[in-house]
């Protein structure tokens, strides 16, 4: 039977299990939207095609399944590349369809015509421009298979709308990918595992760097058996939280600029470092010069470019962290490395007492207050999506993450305007979990005209916008290295309760630790999505801080509460 | 210094872009390229001399060997290869000086190709160096058109010792998808 080019997309995506898109339609999609109505697949109409790119970033994140975002010609296409561009830094499988002019126009600047191949080369993984109705089935099936295959990553397919319009006949066996093939990557050998296992075997103080690709590679329960067997304490990357569980008595918890100081100093003393699945990223490293001096290292990564990338290491095994993870298990011996656990409790303890948890909050209401509250009476078990800044990291210090995906949040590309399109994403990805926006004043104005998507698609999403009125990471910044110098920092914000009201969505302005308890409680007894403005303290700083290019363990710390009990006790320096 | 690096990849639109994309991208610096069909038919040879340390070189062909096109990338720096280059120069070269111009390009090994009223059209091959010597050596005569390529290379010795870096034959463990 003769097919549409369109027909063949849908038909195609439904054979490869999508049963969402998120998108915008126009021009040069037109012929695709048309034959959608034909097909069981929910569209999610967006407010703006960045909004759908992130919604498909956020359902990926959330399922583990390939997003799929689809946008027309022109400017529709150039909408996406923040959106491509934030998940390639995060290894996130997407495929992202566009409609392009009729093949005929491509190069005389038609109308709505950009070079969108050109434009996304640099952010995806992969991308195409199909001018055949024939090659649109073998394309998109191979665009899956690359997004998904090694290190994930977003594939754009962009198709003329001739392509579209134009008969032929599906031949989905013919279509069946194999060029992916050529990135497979060879095993592991005997030498790697053995060269490994002396390693481990001659260390006293072996870290684990616990990274997203443990998510990715689904080695969690392989980790964790690492860990227990060698007694091997762990610290995450910002993306690697809930890969193991925060309350994991060996998961020390985030290291890197805004990592704890127990955590950053721990691989600063540490003689071997276990990289699994991360990429020492400078975030989380500090200045190379100085960065883990004592610590031989095993990087372990589905990635082989990263290996050596940025940081040297004695071993770099290019494969699936799992797969190597279970060959290395049976071999391990016992250690109880009591003195290098001892060694952390006793940094844990000099440091616990900088912990804003046990400051009084004097009436005032401070943005880590409101993490730790949420973490308590969601009983950490809320997928909370964040924006990018100050709120983020402290998210990432305050709220608990138990559980693989139940964070998500832009790491490598730091996109504010993140949070909330992308909560949508995961909240249709995963309707059974509750689901948290948390984001800035700041951020959360770039999408917030996903709420009316939000509303039009009945999501109950819980939206927490930490509001002090200042793009509060550029101000700390400020703080530190610029002398205060507040430029175009300080923002102002509509009434978002109104705001909220407009787009039909119920909400709470709350400035005290109490109203902010209660808010929360409503916000999660309300049938409907739910809105809460927190009036923070102004210019509060997250702690510690590597300032930028500083030695991992040269950390700008909290400044102790200046009782005379709590100083005399540490004796530590401010 | 200089590195040759060597990628098999597939002949279609666009590949070549992908590739110095990439390259400008990880902030490396392209000295020379060269591209021409392989000997497999549907696939390309991309000649390229990139400036980078040892380290740099390797992390070059890493990122491409990871492009869907490319079927294998050889750092040709770092065993025993031939390099060549060749190059074409029209010189000035009325009846007075004629004599003396096809005596320099003698002295290279250079062949003639084109002979008009008052110039001739000089074919060179073979090292850099000794491309830029002839340049140089006819300059006096009046060196009116330069036109030379970037690298071509191939290792030395035989075939089994080029090993191809990625291998169509393993499929890989599929990612964790469920939840």
């Amino acid at each position: 039977m003769q097919l549409s080019g369109a027909q063949i997309l849908w038909e195609c995506l439904v054979r490869l299990g999508v049963d969402t898109v998120f998108g915008y339609p126009g021009g040069a999609i037109l012929p695709a939207y048309d034959a959608l109505l034909d097909y069981p697949i929910r569209h999610v109409l967006v407010r703006h095609e960045q909004g759908a790119a992130h919604m498909a970033d956020g359902y990926a994140r959330a399922s583990g399944r390939v997003g799929v975002v689809i946008a027309t010609s022109g400017p529709g296409a150039t909408n996406l590349v923040t959106g491509l561009a934030n998940a390639l830094m995060d290894s996130i499988p997407m495929v992202a369809i566009t409609g392009q002019v009729g093949s005929r126009l491509l190069g005389t600047d038609a109308f709505q015509e950009v070079d969108v191949t050109g434009v996304t080369l640099p952010v995806t993984k992969h991308n195409y421009l199909v001018t055949r109705a024939e090659d649109i089935a073998p394309v998109l099936r191979e665009a899956f298979a690359v997004a998904r295959q090694g290190r994930p990553g977003p594939v754009l397919v962009d198709i003329t709308k001739d392509a579209q319009q134009a008969k032929t006949e599906l031949d989905w066996e013919g279509a069946e990918p194999t060029r992916h093939l050529r990135c497979s990557l060879p095993a592991f050998t005997e030498e790697q595992v053995t060269a490994a296992l002396d390693l481990i075997r001659g260390a006293a103080r072996p870290l684990i760097l616990a990274g997203h690709g443990i998510e990715l590679s689904g080695a969690k329960e392989q980790v964790l058996a690492f860990a227990a067997r060698t007694r091997t304490p762990m610290a995450t990357t910002l993306l690697g939280i809930g890969a193991v569980p925060a309350q994991h008595p060996l998961n020390l918890g985030m290291m890197g600029m805004h990592g704890e100081a127990w955590v950053n100093q721990a691989i600063q003393e540490a003689d071997l470092l276990l990289a699994f699945g991360m990429r020492f990223d400078d975030r989380v490293t500090g200045t190379l010069a100085t960065y883990a001096q004592h610590a031989k290292k095993i990087h372990i990564d589905i990635d082989p470019a990263e290996l050596g990338k940025n940081v040297p290491v004695d071993l770099g095994v290019a494969g699936d962290l799992r797969a190597f993870l279970d060959k290395l298990l049976p071999e391990l011996d016992f250690h109880d490395h009591r003195e290098w656990l001892g060694r952390i409790e006793a940094l844990k303890g000099a440091a616990a007492v900088r912990d804003i948890q046990s400051m009084p909050d004097e009436g005032r209401l401070f943005a880590a207050h409101v993490i730790h509250d949420l973490w308590r009476l969601t009983e950490g078990t809320a997928i909370v999506v964040t924006d990018v800044g100050q709120h983020q990291m402290w998210e990432a210090q305050y709220y608990h993450h138990e559980e693989p995906r139940s964070l998500i949040t832009s790491g490598g590309l730091g996109t504010m305007g993140f949070a909330l399109p992308a909560a949508l994403g995961a909240k249709i990805a995963r309707p059974d979990k509750e689901v948290w926006v948390v984001a800035g004043d700041g951020g959360f104005q770039m999408t917030m005209p996903e709420l009316m998507t939000l509303v039009q698609e009945g999501l109950k999403v819980n939206i927490a916008i930490i509001n002090n009125g200042y793009l509060g990471m550029v101000r700390q910044w400020q703080e530190f290295f610029y002398e205060r110098r507040y430029s175009s920092t300080p923002i102002l914000s509509p009434d978002f309760v109104k705001l909220a009201a407009a787009f039909g969505i119920e909400g709470l302005s709350v400035s005290t630790r109490e109203a902010a308890v209660r808010a929360i409680e409503t916000a999660r007894a309300c049938e409907g999505p739910f809105l809460i403005d927190f009036r923070v303290e102004q210019e509060d700083t997250v702690f510690p801080m590597v300032p930028a290019g500083a030695a991992l363990d040269a950390m700008i710390r909290r400044p102790i509460p200046a009782t005379p009990s709590v100083l005399a006790e540490t004796g530590a320096d401010i | 210094m200089a590195h040759i690096l060597v990628a098999t990849t597939d002949d279609e639109p666009g590949v070549l872009n992908r590739v110095t994309s990439l390259v400008r991208r990880r902030a490396f610096n392209i000295h020379s390229l060269t591209v021409g069909p392989a000997e497999t038919s549907g696939t390309s040879r991309m000649t390229m001399v990139v400036e980078s340390d040892e380290t740099g070189a390797r992390r070059v062909a890493a990122h491409l060997e990871k492009l869907l096109n490319v079927l294998r990338v050889e750092i040709l720096s770092e065993r025993p290869s031939v390099v060549r280059y060749l190059a074409l120069l029209r010189v000035s070269a009325p009846a007075t000086t004629r004599g003396q111009v096809l005596l320099v390009g003698q002295a290279f090994r250079a062949q003639v190709v084109d002979v008009a009223e008052d110039s001739v059209v000089l074919e060179c091959s073979g090292s850099a160096e000794k491309i830029s010597a002839l340049a140089d050596a006819l300059r006096p005569y009046g060196l009116m058109e330069l036109s030379r390529t970037g690298a071509l290379a191939m290792a030395r010795g035989t075939l089994p010792t080029v090993v191809p870096l990625k291998r169509p034959e393993v499929d890989y463990p599929p990612l964790a998808m469920s939840v």
